[in-house]
């Protein structure tokens, strides 16, 4: 990770990397899935156009070549969220792959009857379901910690839900759906103090802030290629060690063995324990070179940009009559803006700016439980990334101008 | 950046936006003889109905819900045309007909909007499967 605070993001340059954006849309959905640049898919289009082959199998020289380098794309992965070993870094589909993973595999064997489960009504759905289904399959019950007015977590709430002693906690470390940035070392800290296990969905939270998942000290940290760059299908579950080494395996099948009998099987060493099949080898592949991507740019600089745009686009839209932004102030919120218009669905508001090329979410954003929390159904939200630029914003502005216009 | 007016927009029609902010039949009806409701949990649209029924006739009819203009307007448009008919003809009401009076060219993200007060009708007023509508 970069440590160059100073660096700004030459985000002109950078545009020059994402063909997605010569054909003239304004992309703010980032924070539901990024664009990829030539980097990316060029580092794909090199596996499968030259050295397409399963890996840790065959003895051939383009078998090897894949095999290492999907292996190395794990070791950036490693360095990118400094965890100890690449013995912690599972490949999964995605997040939601990574969670429930973690669900089964780990929680299965852990959680008993009369357990608790500390979520968060930020919390994505995917963060939600696994957890739901675990604590009905174990008899846990599952408490929600709840926002302020300003869509920030109530860590009075937190805190005294950690008093019960819960087995689990699992948090996002930035809400996808309000952007708001949870003060996730001191929510580890308390919850780790407490006795629990602690997974932390760093799905908005890897890509935008960056993560060093020792000095965060979660159990587990779940994230997704696809929302940093990289293509879908390649996500990552990083897991302390010791936990991954007790934990049973997840999907079992080829790969994943050491030796299998008649009479019975062992199980692969990390992380190969955890990574059952052919994989996504092309996508993880393309994964590495978003890491290396970003590290290019620099997380610092990554993050000043967007804390830039953010501030700019809060205020274009606060200015705006009959607009409300919810979640709080940009100096304490990601990449994301999440607002509603009086008088205007928020798929109106998407369709009409579609017409202009802005491609605009709009939607519960898998967070049904916090729309429900604000009284919505619904709101329309605005992500952005390191390619993100002012005029972006302000063709949004210019969209939200003509659904007022065409509704009044 | 569109630079069409209100009046000519072809997607936000006048038409459409008169029934979405002056909702035909809106409201609930005491003691209906059916009353329905149906949600399009993507969007988070909400669609319900009330209908009172007198020898087989639509005798009366109301709409509740909230959601974007194309399932609001629809939802009124559709209760216009039932309202007096024979419950036997408004089964043979179907995706077409819906979508033919609401006169617009409706993107596949938009169609479950455009359908689900049709879904209402079908699944509450004569008990056809809930996912009848769901094929495209």
């Amino acid at each position: 990770m970069s440590t160059n605070g100073a660096r700004r993001l030459d985000v002109a340059a950078i545009r020059k990397d994402f063909p997605i954006l010569e054909t003239g849309i304004a992309y703010l959905d980032s924070a539901n899935t990024s664009q990829r640049p030539r980097q990316v898919t060029g580092a794909m289009m090199d596996y499968f156009e030259h050295f397409n082959s399963n890996i840790h199998r065959a003895a051939y020289h383009i078998a090897e070549v894949a095999t290492e380098r999907y292996e190395a794309s794990r070791e950036k992965v490693r360095a990118f969220i400094n965890a100890a070993s690449t013995k912690e870094i599972i490949y999964t589909r995605g997040t939601t792959e990574a969670i429930n993973l973690v669900a089964y595999s780990w929680g299965r064997r852990n959680v008993r009857p009369g357990d608790l489960i500390v979520l968060t009504i930020l919390d994505h759905h995917s963060n939600i379901v696994p957890w739901q289904i675990l604590a009905a399959a174990n008899g846990a019950h599952i408490e929600f910690v709840d926002i302020d007015e300003r869509g920030e977590l109530r860590q009075d709430q937190f805190h005294e839900l950690l008093e019960h002693s819960p087995r689990l906690v699992a948090f996002g470390q930035v809400s996808n759906a309000l952007g708001t940035i949870n003060p996730a070392r001191e929510m580890v800290a308390a919850a780790k103090a407490s006795g629990a296990t602690v997974l932390v969905d760093g799905a908005q939270g890897a890509p935008h802030q960056g993560v060093d998942v020792q000095a965060l000290g979660c159990d587990f940290y779940a994230f997704s290629g696809h929302k940093m760059l990289g293509p879908t299908g390649a996500g990552i579950l990083y897991g302390r060690r010791e936990l991954l080494e007790a934990m049973d395996p997840f999907q079992s099948g080829g790969d994943m063995i050491r030796t299998v009998r008649i009479e019975g099987t062992t199980y692969h060493d990390l992380p190969w324990k955890f990574e059952a099949g052919t994989q996504a080898i092309g996508e993880v592949i393309g994964l590495g070179a978003a890491v290396d991507y970003l590290n290019n740019l620099g997380m610092d600089a990554i993050r000043a940009h967007e804390r830039e745009i953010t501030e700019y686009a809060y205020e274009a839209l606060s200015d705006i009559e009959g607009l409300t932004v919810y979640g709080p102030p940009p100096s304490r919120r990601s990449g994301v803006v999440s607002f509603s218009l009086a008088g205007i669905h928020p798929h109106d508001l998407a369709t009409i700016a579609d017409r202009d090329q802005v491609c605009l979410r709009a939607g519960h954003h898998c967070a049904m439980p916090l729309m429900t929390r604000l009284g919505v159904a619904a709101t329309a939200r605005a992500s952005f990334y390191v390619y993100t630029q002012k005029d972006e914003v302000d063709r949004l502005v210019g969209s939200i101008k003509e659904a007022q216009r065409i509704f009044k | 950046m569109s630079t069409s007016t209100a009046a000519d927009d072809q997607f936000y029609r006048e038409y459409i936006l008169d029934h979405y902010k002056n909702p035909r039949n809106y409201g609930r009806l005491e003691h209906p003889d059916i009353t329905h409701e149906e949600d399009n949990p993507l969007c988070g649209d909400v669609v319900g109905m009330d209908f009172k029924i007198k020898d087989g006739v639509i005798e009366d009819i109301r709409f509740h819900g909230r959601g974007c203009a194309i399932s609001q307007a629809s939802a009124s448009l559709l209760t216009e045309r039932l309202k007096g008919i024979a419950l036997d003809q408004a089964k043979k009401i179907d995706k077409n007909d819906v979508l033919g009076e609401l006169g617009i060219q409706i993107s596949p993200a938009r169609i479950k909007c455009a359908l689900l007060p049709l879904k209402v009708l079908k699944v509450g007023a004569y008990g056809l499967a809930s996912d009848e509508e769901d094929e495209e």
